[in-house]
């Protein structure tokens, strides 16, 4: 079971300390309110699997990936991936990890440099980690990642800039660029959200392809509960730097243990007549809070509508199993 | 009852030094008071153009090249630029834009901002004005207190209520939202839009909204217009496309299909080849032709005729024109 498990998180943190504003710097006030992020994330993505982390807007999920993709260092806690420690690397060790993981940025439009033809574009990460010197290997290389991506006919490809391209293929080469290395993991935050609805499903289809095609194991982070149950086999909830719920997608969906994840689901709207008229009950109201002042107890309490004064007392919940793998952080769940 | 809004036969292209991009090319609808009508399609499919020309504001080099915009009764497009900023624009129809939350000043606070709106075309106390900047805010769900704050302050919830807000100040009969909700998180989302149903029976508003989400113009529209390359595709009600028969005109099925739903898991899902063509020399026949798999020989010669095919649907398909 241990050998299945790629990437291991545990208890990670990140607290981002806020500069001192002038003002503060000048009356020395020490009244800095550090921003907690991340705060305490623990789970394992298995081999091959699509792990999907979802929340909204500042939930904390894009500084977990970028803790998973080591753009920055954490707080606390600790990291393994595929049995070798990387909580800490440095330079060498570091640049080896980031060819086994690689990431897909959110905006196809601002991740390619406008100015390299899309061959300098693939070429690129090969140059960095200095292989397939040879020119006509190169060539091969990226021909067979640009079939990989079902951009065809490649060759023709090669010779175009970004802006000759839709934002569906951008994301394609997006991949292909990623392939190149042999990743074992890509990290894919939000790859979809700015790509037109109809060609949304073509690239989650592609790199389902993809995924299934070389074995690669996927981090899939994302706002839309809808395609994360079409992509992902399993799904992290978070909550302002917390997960709330974990377990088997469809577990998830049909059947949401925390009343944070049951909010999310009514919130969705769905294709189908006979809802003009109709206003929804929401069963939570107002916004998530600041990161920088998090509730007591269980965090999800002050907009909870289960809420009782014990849920704000009583020290924050840990995520227990209630069968199937399915997890979830509600000390209520049984009432609700 | 007379319809608030008729657009007849509208034509708007973009004159590039490419050619003519015809972004809108012969639409016509109305809108009944307290209705909602909205608005579907890819990006590039002149959406938002549309609502811009409703405005009497296409962004250059945009020009009108035909039909009529007419606002409760009378045809806006010939009126001078005077008459259209005293009467009509804001007046009866306001806008908000797509990301219009993020176009509020930093440097102003919310009610100075809201002010300067109401000035621009109300002559009024400032102990009056204030107490309409309280009313409004209330009315979008925000405390009074918000006026004293600066954009940054606020979420953007918070900042797409005061847009809508400020949408509404002068009590326009047609409100325009485009994506209004694109940005914003599933519940806030959700939040906005029972928002926007309770002002709508409030004040009997019509609202065009605009979004590429049918999965929520399901939740909003009464009527729903499908858009494809500068045309309508499909004009029909909530529950002629939405209903258990489903749309009739083979783009809104594919848009559907592409929608992923929560409640049903699919193995696969459908999507649409292709991209939506240039403008300047759209595809001879039907404009959806190319990616259309339900592709007849006589779609690549003959442009179809938009059809009622029951009362108040119509399709733009030779699958459903009778000759």
């Amino acid at each position: 079971m241990d050998n299945d498990i790629i990437l291991r998180v545990e208890n990670l943190k990140k607290h981002f300390q806020p500069h001192l504003t002038f003002s503060q710097s000048i009356t020395g006030a020490k009244k800095r309110k550090v921003v907690k992020a991340v705060d305490g994330v623990t789970f394992d993505i298995r081999k091959g699997e699509i792990f999907g982390l979802i929340g909204e807007s500042g939930s904390g999920k894009t500084t977990t990936g970028k803790l998973v993709m080591k753009l920055i260092d954490p707080t606390e806690g600790t990291m393994t991936f595929q049995g070798e420690d990387v909580t800490h690397l440095e330079k060498e060790a570091l640049k080896a990890y980031r060819r086994k993981v690689q990431m897909i940025f959110q905006d196809p439009y601002a991740s390619m440099n406008p100015r390299f033809k899309i061959r300098d574009v693939l070429e690129e990460p090969l140059v960095i980690h200095k292989i397939h010197g040879d020119r006509n290997e190169r060539e091969k290389a990226l021909i067979k990642a640009l079939t990989e991506v079902k951009m065809n006919p490649p060759e023709e490809f090669l010779g175009r800039w970004p802006h000759m391209l839709s934002g569906g293929q951008r994301q394609r080469i997006a991949t292909a660029r990623t392939l190149l290395l042999n990743p074992a993991m890509l990290v894919a935050d939000e790859p979809v959200s700015m790509i037109d609805l109809s060609t949304r499903a073509e690239i989650l289809h592609m790199m389902k392809d993809v995924q299934r095609d070389l074995g690669l194991t996927y981090l899939y982070i994302t706002h839309d509960l809808s395609t994360a149950r079409y992509f992902t086999d399993r799904i992290a909830v978070m909550y302002l730097g917390r997960i709330v719920e974990m377990g088997p997608a469809d577990m998830i969906i049909d059947d949401p243990k925390h009343p944070y994840t049951k909010a999310l689901i009514d919130a969705v709207p769905e294709p189908m007549s006979g809802k003009v008229g109709v206003i929804k009950e929401l069963p939570i109201s107002g916004e998530i809070p600041s990161p920088a002042n998090i509730p007591s107890g269980c965090r999800f309490h002050t907009r909870c509508p289960y809420a009782v004064p014990a849920c704000s007392e009583l020290p924050e919940p840990e995520l227990e199993d209630c069968g199937g793998g399915h997890l979830h952080a509600c000390r209520r769940w049984k009432e609700i | 009852m007379e319809p608030i809004l008729q657009v007849q036969d509208l034509r708007m292209h973009y004159h590039t030094s490419k050619g003519a991009v015809k972004a809108i090319d012969g639409i016509t609808f109305d809108i009944m008071p307290g209705e909602t009508l909205g608005l579907v399609g890819e990006s590039g499919c002149g959406k938002t153009s549309m609502g811009c020309s409703i405005l009497r504001m296409p962004s250059p080099p945009g020009r009108y090249e035909g039909g009529k915009v007419i606002v409760a009764g009378r045809d806006i497009l010939p009126l001078p630029e005077k008459e259209i900023r005293k009467d009509v624009r804001w007046e009866e129809v306001s806008m908000v834009f797509q990301g219009a939350m993020n176009c509020l000043t930093p440097v102003y606070t919310i009610g100075r901002q809201m002010l300067e709106t109401l000035q621009e075309h109300r002559e009024m106390e400032p102990g009056e004005a204030r107490a309409l900047i309280d009313e409004y805010l209330k009315l979008v769900g925000l405390t009074p207190e918000v006026a004293q704050r600066y954009p940054h302050e606020l979420s953007g919830g918070m900042k797409q209520r005061v847009v809508i807000a400020m949408a509404l100040f002068l009590k326009p009969k047609v409100v325009i939202l485009d994506e209004p909700t694109t940005a914003l998180d599933v519940i806030v989302q959700a939040q906005i839009i029972n928002l926007l149903k309770k002002l709508k029976q409030t004040f009997d508003l019509s609202f065009i909204f605009i979004t590429h989400d049918l999965a929520l113009e399901a939740e909003v529209a009464d009527r729903i217009l499908v858009m494809y390359a500068g045309k309508i595709a499909e004009l029909g009600t909530n529950e002629q496309i939405f209903g258990a028969k489903g749309p009739s005109h083979p783009y809104t099925e594919k848009l559907l299909q592409a929608t992923p739903l929560l409640h049903k898991k699919v193995e696969h899902l459908h999507f649409i080849p292709g991209t939506p063509p240039d403008l300047i020399t759209p595809p001879k026949g039907c404009r959806f032709n190319p990616r259309c798999e339900k592709c007849m020989d006589k779609c690549r010669e003959e442009e179809p005729p938009l059809v009622e095919i029951e009362p108040g649907h119509q399709v733009a398909c030779w699958l459903h024109a009778k000759n």
